[in-house]
């Protein structure tokens, strides 16, 4: 266990390192996140504005992860790193971990810098700690699944269309639950109405970090 | 997941009536090959022959359609992880990381192959590759030849007992062309065994003591350089392969 974690580490540092000198995967879906945020704030009555603030929420963060994730193994095919880490002697599960975590991270980044930006432009509450368990719960979802297709879609001549064809269809249960999830905690709703959104993401999540990590070699093979 | 065999403790490679196919295409069509330990196999062949899909077969990379296939006595579809960690790749791709710098690439090879005394072994290795200046510099940064040398010290980093060499001389220049060759000598002097697959007679022959030539996904010749000359061994290849002279 301590083996697999230790390269699941360094598969990560690897990602963080690449990402720190290059800004690649941040920069691109920060920017498309605000700019979709800001245009809904633009598109809608002030007074309407807080009703439909969780579907822009989660348009901004899935669609932008979607960015996030296209590229995440492109850096692996360049000069064809992606057989360099086939090389090593781990299974496919510790590429995979070390891929999701990487995706997981940098989802989570973006989604930290958005959510103010978003209360303070749609003018709602600041802080809902229910708020961030639902994003963390939806962006495990969407990186569990995401770094799977991911590197289905790298290895395809038309990737950038291929991942969200594959992606938005798997991942809808997820993006329906954290819409309405949402939804329930900015209008002030009961902790038993979350509770069941919150399973469905949980199970979701179980369900496809399992499934993933043990088709993942398959996957990357050919 | 298995142990080596007893059976293959001579042979550091085992392949056979190895099939490879990709959709239609069939790659490799039964594909012969034994290599003793501490052999230096070169394998010639034009393009399209199969030579790379079978040094990725060998390497794990892919996984063979059909037949045998034991790499220092683990076979490669049911203990893949074990034959890795024997294993060492130069390909004409570096498998490096164009924005780490050679240190930052070394330490994540190292460790993905738990290279005891990482440190101490990075800076053995870097040293021998003529390198040791330039390990604070991002791989984009430097020259093809010198990034092929960062790529043979990521190969033997882990020190493997089996080097595969897909075309290595690819982009290689004259010092790093003498350091793979001294690299090269040192493994086999310590009962390494080298798999080289190249286009050119000449280097191949100078460089391996057992030869190959590999036609339309087949071994068609096998012979121990010894009673070999270049311009049989051309004759033989053109021959063999159908090219032209």
């Amino acid at each position: 266990m301590k083996k697999f974690l230790g390269k699941v580490l360094a598969i990560l540092w690897k990602d963080i390192l690449a990402e720190l000198r290059t800004r690649d995967i941040v920069v691109s879906v920060l920017v498309f996140a605000l700019l979709v945020i800001v245009i809904f704030n633009f598109a809608f009555e002030p007074e309407r504005v807080g009703l439909v603030a969780c579907g822009v929420l989660w348009v901004a963060l899935t669609f932008a992860g979607v960015l996030g994730l296209s590229r995440s193994f492109v850096l692996e095919k360049d000069k064809g790193c992606l057989e360099g880490l086939m090389l090593c002697p781990v299974d496919g599960d510790v590429i995979y971990f070390g891929k999701m975590v990487g995706n997981l991270s940098f989802m989570l980044i973006v989604a930290i810098i958005v959510l103010p930006i978003l209360f303070i432009l749609f003018n709602l509450p600041i802080f809902r700690p229910e708020l961030v368990l639902i994003v963390v719960l939806a962006t495990i979802g969407f990186a569990s699944v995401g770094t799977l297709f991911s590197a289905l879609a790298v290895n395809t001549k038309a990737r950038e269309i291929m991942l969200p064809m594959l992606f938005f269809p798997i991942v809808t249960p997820v993006i329906i639950a954290a819409v309405k999830a949402s939804g329930i905690v900015l209008q002030g709703g009961s902790l038993s109405n979350l509770s069941i959104w919150l399973q469905v993401m949980a199970a979701f999540d179980i369900i496809f970090l399992v499934v993933s990590s043990l088709v993942f070699q398959f996957i990357i093979e050919e | 997941m298995e142990g080596p065999s007893s059976a293959s403790q001579d042979w550091a490679i085992e392949v056979q009536g190895l099939t490879k196919s990709f959709g239609t295409h069939l790659a490799l069509r039964g594909v012969d090959l034994m290599v003793r330990r501490g052999d230096y196999v070169v394998i010639f062949g034009p393009n399209g022959a199969g030579k790379t899909t079978l040094i990725k077969v060998l390497a794990t990379i892919i996984k063979p359609s059909s037949g045998n296939v034991r790499v220092a006595g683990f076979n490669v579809r049911d203990s893949p992880v074990q034959s890795r960690r024997k294993i060492g790749v130069v390909s004409h791709q570096t498998f490096l990381y164009d924005n780490l710098t050679a240190l930052e690439n070394l330490k994540f090879y190292g460790r993905m192959y738990d290279v005891p005394n990482l440190e101490e072994r990075i800076h053995e290795i870097i040293t021998k590759v003529g390198l040791a200046s330039c390990l604070h510099r991002q791989v984009r940064t430097l020259s093809r030849g010198m990034q092929q040398r960062l790529s043979i010290a990521r190969a033997v980093l882990h020190r493997p007992s089996i080097m595969l060499l897909d075309e290595p001389e690819t982009g290689l220049d004259q010092y790093a062309t003498a350091m793979l060759r001294e690299v090269l000598d040192v493994l086999s002097a310590g009962e390494g065994t080298v798999v080289m697959t190249t286009h050119r007679l000449e280097y191949g022959l100078k460089m391996g003591d057992h030869v190959a030539i590999m036609a339309e996904g087949r071994i068609a010749y096998s012979k121990s350089k010894q009673s070999l000359d270049v311009d049989s061994l051309r004759q033989t290849y053109y021959r063999l392969t159908g090219t032209a002279r």
